[in-house]
């Protein structure tokens, strides 16, 4: 027994190596995302009634894992990342739903496909789950759903911790775009509700989604498809939070906000053209 | 282009009583009352077309009833419909949690298991009341179309503003829940017309109907929820609604509130059978509360072509398409045929169909109230087929005589698995554990069950088997 903690110290303990794996948890924001996505998707797994099975995990982060590989073969690349296709699975896991299990290594082949294949100015268009959602729902609507309703509000809180916990801890110095894409579509939803005479407990309701904390914080944010300046990504914001809503009130398209990204990427070389700033590097060397 | 549809109803009660208010249908109150007061309502819908079918049970004097239902356009005559009671009681018992009964086989002779019957729990029915009146007066409210279907004297209203349809519903005799002004105003802000039922006395009589027929709505529109706002002004606890889908493609679910299966597949004690009613109950009560009644609970999904155990025969094509679903070829279903040997007839087969029905019936059971269910309940179709049935097993212990090593091991394992019965149903309806052991003492599972012997000379065995 002694031996165990005496062991478990020279890990850990007075040894700097605890030092160095917080070190090195600290020195990629991503690893932060995906703690929080592992922790949300473990939530999801105790929580609903509609969980992913292990095999569309497996499958999943698999088929991101290997196609990141190869592109990064095929595309020579000179070293290969696992932490961009590990949260697009784990995404994916989260939000995409199909009727037959192929679909889910097939989007994840699609989501680094369009990091590879879709590219501007050195920059990918689209964020990889969010393109393999929508081509998915558009080539595939008799296979394809996402299910905003299955956290419902009750986990909402804890949700919303571990998001800001990320983007504190995260500092990609891109967060603010979660902030401003929630703070304008909670502007919208009280806007309507004032509008209609509805009592605040209907916008409180709605912005109450884990599916809408999980498109902010681990979406949104990709600081990869985001432009690069601050106010250029307040109007990215906004545009998604406008979009959204008219899909969402008026065009019935639940879906709309997964949508809303997809156009509003397209934009985005336009917007970094004129209001220009530093690219943005995971890693700051 | 898409035109919404929002559809509210509220139980309105003539002046002199408190208006009511409720997602539009009380349910049920029939011999056996369970889920006293609920809603059933049948929404069939493909490509943006939607039949909604609404039973209600209200239980006041015919000429105090009224329902209100917000509708995106003006509905005309032929839009509308009076459906048979019938075809939601099908429904509803189709769909139904179900008991499953099997009997051990002789511990000396292993055998599989084969299954006895199955049941139902008592499907909701129908009661009844009505009203008629009918009248014109502006205030702002503009009558866009007057009509009569069935026993029902209809009026699709437009207001300009909340304040004078509820002027005017009060000057024709209403009494609308407090609260209900703002919620009007909410529903005329998104353009919505308001579609007026009441019931014609004369016709009522005539017909010599004892209840309210369920009211039918067809409309086209992009829109695609059930509202229960009005529901839950009135102040008399939660609402219950049952909401029956039928689609195409896949299962419903609520967009803006979570889904929760409710629990299924557990083994217990067989005195269930006689109180199946009062389990189904306690059970639903229990694990809504356990979801603080913050979520739909998903009783049933399933293909429109099969069931397995079958609480009721699938509805054939032609009721189907009674109930909405218009994409289904004209042509009569296909005949249910019993199992060979299997001793209900009228229980189909369980099996996957050899010809898909291509309807897909979804069966969300709700109790909400304002606090948990603010918002209208958004629905969309996905494209999840995978079947879901609230199902319990009843094992009935080997009673007759078993004399061999096996026996006693088979007799040595009872007590273990009826606790484990007892346990299951005390954590489904939170039912006293004590009560449990008690009453599977009474209803043949004793505790204490020991193997039967034959005591005879081995010649009367023989002889006299």
């Amino acid at each position: 027994m002694s031996m165990k903690i005496v062991h478990i110290i020279a890990i850990f303990g007075a040894d700097s190596r605890l030092m160095r794996l917080i070190n090195a948890i600290k020195a990629d924001p991503r690893h932060f995302q995906i703690i929080a996505l592992s922790s949300l998707l473990t939530l999801l797994l105790l929580w609903s009634d509609f969980a992913p099975s292990w095999e569309v995990l497996v499958l999943t982060l698999s088929a991101t894992l290997i196609s990141q590989y190869m592109f990064t073969k095929i595309f020579d690349v000179p070293t290969f990342d696992f932490r961009s296709p590990l949260i697009t699975g784990l995404s994916l896991c989260l939000l995409l739903k199909v009727s037959v299990l192929w679909l889910y290594p097939l989007a994840g082949i699609i989501a680094m496909a369009s990091k590879f294949l879709i590219r501007w100015d050195d920059k990918h268009i689209f964020n990889p789950a969010n393109a393999a959602i929508v081509i998915g729902l558009i080539a595939l609507p008799e296979m394809v759903w996402i299910s905003p309703g299955q956290w419902g509000s009750a986990v909402w809180m804890g949700f919303l911790l571990i998001c800001l916990a990320i983007m504190v801890l995260g500092r990609t110095g891109r967060a603010d775009i979660s902030l401003f894409l929630l703070g304008a579509w909670f502007a919208l939803l009280l806007g309507r509700a004032l509008w209609l005479g509805d009592p605040l407990e209907i916008p409180i309701h709605n912005a109450q989604s884990g599916a809408l904390l999980i498109f902010a914080f681990f979406m949104v944010s990709d600081p990869k498809t985001t432009p690069d300046h601050r106010l250029g990504r307040l109007i990215f914001a906004i545009s998604i939070a406008v979009i959204a809503y008219i899909m969402q009130y008026h065009l019935q398209i639940r879906e709309g906000l997964f949508y809303a990204l997809f156009i509003v990427c397209c934009i985005t070389p336009i917007i970094d053209y004129f209001i220009k700033d530093k690219r943005y590097q995971w890693r700051e060397t | 282009m898409t035109r919404l549809l929002f559809l509210l109803t509220l139980l309105i009660f003539a002046s002199t009583q408190n208006a009511q208010a409720f997602c539009g249908f009380y349910v049920a109150k029939a011999d056996a009352d369970l889920f006293n007061g609920a809603s059933k309502v049948v929404m069939s819908r493909h490509e943006g077309r939607t039949v909604m079918t609404m039973a209600n049970d209200f239980q006041g004097e015919a000429k105090d009833f009224a329902i209100v239902i917000p509708v995106p356009t003006v509905v005309t005559k032929s839009q509308v419909n009076v459906a048979d009671t019938k075809l939601i009681d099908h429904l509803d018992a189709y769909t139904a949690p179900r008991l499953v009964e099997y009997y051990d086989s002789n511990p000396c002779q292993p055998q599989f298991e084969t299954m006895a019957r199955n049941m139902a729990a008592a499907p909701m029915a129908m009661a009844d009341g009505a009203a008629m009146q009918k009248s014109a007066k502006k205030l702002g409210v503009t009558i866009e179309e007057s009509y009569s279907v069935g026993e029902y004297d209809i009026l699709i209203l437009s207001a300009k503003e909340s304040d004078g349809l509820f002027k005017w519903l009060n000057q024709e005799g209403y009494q609308l829940p407090k609260g209900s002004k703002k919620v009007l105003g909410s529903y005329i802000k998104q353009n919505m017309k308001f579609f007026v039922a009441k019931v014609n006395l004369d016709s009522y009589e005539k017909e010599g109907f004892t209840y309210l027929r369920p009211l039918q709505v067809a409309y086209e529109s992009e829109k695609f929820m059930l509202p229960v706002r009005l529901g839950t002004l009135n102040a008399n606890g939660p609402q219950n609604l049952l909401l029956f889908t039928l689609t195409k493609k896949g299962r419903v679910e609520p967009t803006n509130y979570r889904t929760t299966k409710i629990p299924t597949g557990d083994d217990i004690p067989l005195f269930v059978a006689d109180e199946f009613g009062e389990f189904y109950k306690a059970m639903f009560e229990t694990a809504v509360q356990k979801e603080k009644m913050k979520t739909v609970m998903l009783e049933y999904a399933w293909d429109m072509a099969w069931c397995d155990p079958c609480a009721a025969d699938p509805l054939p094509k032609a009721d189907l398409r009674k109930l909405g679903v218009w994409w289904l070829d004209k042509e009569p279903g296909r005949k249910v045929r019993p199992m060979p040997g299997q001793s209900q007839p009228r229980i189909m087969p369980p099996r996957p169909p050899s010809q898909a029905v291509n309807a897909f019936v979804t069966r969300m059971h709700v109790r909400y109230t304002a606090d948990t269910f603010p918002e209208d309940i958004v629905l969309q179709e996905t494209e999840d087929r995978q079947n879901f049935q609230g199902r319990y097993v009843m094992r009935h212990p080997w009673t007759e005589e078993a004399s061999c090593e096996m026996a006693s091991n088979y007799y040595k394992g009872l007590p273990e698995r009826f606790e484990k019965e007892a346990k299951a149903l005390a954590n489904l309806t939170g039912w006293s554990i004590s009560d449990i052991r008690k009453k599977m003492e009474k209803g043949g599972q004793s505790f204490a069950m020991k193997p039967k012997s034959d005591d005879r000379p081995w010649y009367e065995q023989m002889w006299n088997e």
